[in-house]
């Protein structure tokens, strides 16, 4: 095993600083259903209370290494240096989007920042995820894959049949299994047959002969020190490894599916709405690892202002999203047949 | 005797009463009966009612194999677009089944999926699949526009002994209308005259219906009188009652949400062309979604599909050639 990369103070400061920024940009998309109606359209699905698990995995790669996710996807990209006024841009459909206004919230893809783009349909990113780290083993190179998805994708073909050929290959992907405990509004358990039986969802795992570990997803250091071993384990050829790394969601899955003119908006989270658990909502709340990991920062000495210092110029970043992308203009019709052929 | 009733409330009133009326009917799909309330669970309970994993393939596919011995399991897949990671078992097997043992074994499945979905869903979930499927032998596809079709047809959907591909509208989903009291079922394959008219037919399907008959409307105003009729079914496909009316009207124009190439207006066309070629006294006209993906944006995404503006315009040159 490798010593266990214990982040520096730079490192620790700038982890928070991208779990600060991810807030921030996702609350700023979630008021705008109230502050700019009709703006974002569609489907629109949030990371708040994933930040540990997307900051964590990726602090532990490098900058060559490749990151595929899902639909819910903004987070990824914060952290990995995208610029958020076209990411906000794009989720307002304008022009100056990252792909000008086409791809809209689930389909953020930012290749210049090694993020490949998402599908929007449950688990097919997973092979594709896979098939970056196959070119990375044909060229002979050392970059690694990470490849989040969420606990219901782990209940496609794609997952299983994808998971099979990395272990049988060993090839260089690691797998990020983020169990928020939702899929979409069913319960883990009610979908998922190792939830149902009181396993973890790593289990899975032991089916294709990798490693498989659990791990809490809402603590960034506990996130980074497990990718980091899976990220080794991969770059030395050894493999795939399945990590299920459990945090909650504190938005509702996405916003409301209804077609115009009723406005869109979140409701609460579906624990509230549909199971009536207020508890089992409040104790995830109390558990929120961005406040966690300030304590923990305030525990190894980073002062008072210097975490101030990083909340508000992670907000005025993001004020500033906004307002570029209130500002830039919509897209002209012409783009239409540009991308359709090659 | 009718009630005003949304369209969506229609379908599910008519999976409440065939499940009611046959205990063979079963229902499941993700993100159903999640809660102990839902009005299905407390109807019928969890052996008939079930939430499933996001598991297409095994949905399908157990469809199919629950009604090879008899039942007539209704699958909520909730996107035509998700059903694409399952499209064997819609294709080579559901469809299949019946012709290889030569009818010895029947598939009497509902696969219901909304699509369309023209509020910014874009690329991945907003598309209309119907043309895949359509030329698929043995799997019969429906797309109702109105509230009494969906409940009409849903009912005969799921008596029908064929897997049956039950596409419904997303943007028609909260629209309300008449609908019969009582069992009325609306038989698959035949098409219905939704506005009768003397000069220029449009064929549509969907919420392209409601934009016709808008457009029929703007049209009225400037004297041209236009029949917009519905097929109702795209397999089987009533060219008997487009073809009438386009021999009564002897101009179409053909308004389609899908991309134009292999699209169910083209093929509706080339049925005319055969049928009724003598009688037309201009071309064919195909209004249809551009040959590209649905985009996001707004400005975009109103370029890609039909308008009623496009419809009328459509009309106006087909009238005047
Ligand atoms: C193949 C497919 N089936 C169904 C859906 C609809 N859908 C979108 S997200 C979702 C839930 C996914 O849950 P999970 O994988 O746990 O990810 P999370 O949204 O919780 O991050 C579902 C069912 C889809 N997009 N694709
Ligand atoms: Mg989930």
């Amino acid at each position: 095993m490798q010593p266990l990369p214990y982040p520096d103070r730079e490192r620790a400061l700038w982890i928070y600083r991208q779990m600060v920024r991810i807030r921030e940009f996702e609350e700023r998309v979630k008021r705008t259903f109230t502050e700019h109606p009709g703006m974002i359209r569609g489907h629109t699905h949030l990371g708040d209370g994933a930040e540990a698990t997307i900051v964590g995995a990726i602090a532990a790669i490098r900058p060559d290494d490749y990151v595929l996710a899902t639909y819910r996807c903004h987070g990824y990209l914060i952290a990995l240096g995208s610029s958020p006024r076209a990411m906000m841009a794009e989720i307002y459909g304008k022009a100056t989007g990252l792909s000008h206004g086409l791809a809209g919230s689930m389909h953020l893809a930012d290749p210049e920042h090694q993020f490949l783009g998402t599908s929007g349909i449950v688990g097919q990113g997973i092979p594709h995820a896979t098939g970056v780290a196959l070119a990375i083993q044909v060229r002979g190179g050392d970059q690694v894959v990470l490849c989040f998805f969420g606990d219901g994708a782990s209940k496609q073909g794609a997952f299983h049949e994808s998971l099979n050929i990395a272990s049988l290959w060993k090839l260089p992907v690691v797998y990020i299994l983020e169990n928020n405990l939702y899929q979409a509004v069913t319960r883990v358990e009610m979908e998922d047959a190792n939830a149902a039986a009181g396993e973890p969802l790593s289990t899975k795992a032991r089916a294709y002969s990798m490693p498989g570990v659990t791990i809490d997803g809402t603590d960034p250091i506990a996130v980074l020190t497990t990718v980091a071993n899976a990220v080794e384990r991969a770059r030395r050829g050894e493999g795939p490894t399945l990590i299920e790394s459990v945090f909650y969601r504190f938005s509702a899955h996405g916003n409301i599916i209804v077609p115009p003119p009723v406005p869109l908006h979140f409701e609460e989270h579906e624990a509230l709405t549909i199971y009536k658990c207020a508890d089992e909502y409040e104790q995830w709340r109390q558990r929120d690892p961005i406040p966690r990991f300030r304590a923990w920062l305030r525990g190894i000495g980073v002062s008072e202002d210097e975490l101030v210092a990083i909340e508000s110029a992670a907000r005025e970043e993001m004020d500033d999203a906004v307002r570029f992308a209130l500002e830039s203009p919509w897209p002209e019709p012409d783009i239409l047949q540009r991308y359709v052929y090659a | 005797m009718a009630r005003e009733i949304p369209y969506i409330q229609a379908i599910m009133e008519a999976i409440t009463e065939e499940m009611q009326r046959d205990p063979n009917v079963i229902f499941y799909g993700q993100e159903q009966a999640v809660s102990d309330e839902d009005p299905m669970v407390v109807a019928f309970g969890r052996k008939r009612v079930r939430p499933t994993p996001i598991s297409e393939t095994a949905e399908i596919g157990m469809a199919v194999g629950a009604a090879m011995v008899g039942l007539r399991p209704v699958v909520e897949l909730l996107m035509t677009d998700f059903i694409l990671v399952a499209l064997d078992q819609v294709v080579n097997e559901a469809a299949r089944v019946y012709f290889k043992t030569a009818g010895r074994v029947k598939v009497p499945i509902v696969l219901k999926a909304g699509y369309g979905f023209a509020a910014g869903w874009s690329v991945q979930h907003a598309n209309c699949w119907y043309n895949l499927f359509m030329g698929v032998p043995g799997l019969k596809v429906v797309v109702p526009s109105t509230a009494a079709d969906a409940k009409g047809l849903m009912k005969a959907a799921i008596r029908d002994d064929n897997p049956v591909l039950y596409l419904h509208h997303y943007m028609l989903t909260l629209v309300p209308g008449p609908v019969p009291d009582g069992d009325v079922v609306v038989p698959i394959g035949v098409a219905d005259v939704k506005r009768p008219g003397r000069d220029v037919t449009i064929i549509a399907t969907g919420w392209m219906v409601q934009r016709s008959l808008e457009a029929a409307d703007l049209l009225a105003r400037e004297g041209i009188d236009v029949e917009v009729v519905d097929p109702r079914s795209l397999a089987p496909l009533d060219v008997d009652t487009l073809v009438a009316s386009v021999e009564k009207t002897r101009r179409v124009v053909l308004v389609d949400q899908a991309p134009r190439h292999a699209s169910a207006a083209a093929l509706i066309a080339a049925e005319i062309a055969e049928r009724a070629f003598g009688a037309l006294a201009a071309p064919p006209r195909l209004v249809t979604a551009l040959d590209t993906s649905v985009p996001y944006s707004k400005p975009l995404e109103d370029a890609v599909i039909p308008s009623v503006e496009r419809i009328v315009q459509a009309v106006r040159e087909v009238v005047q050639a």
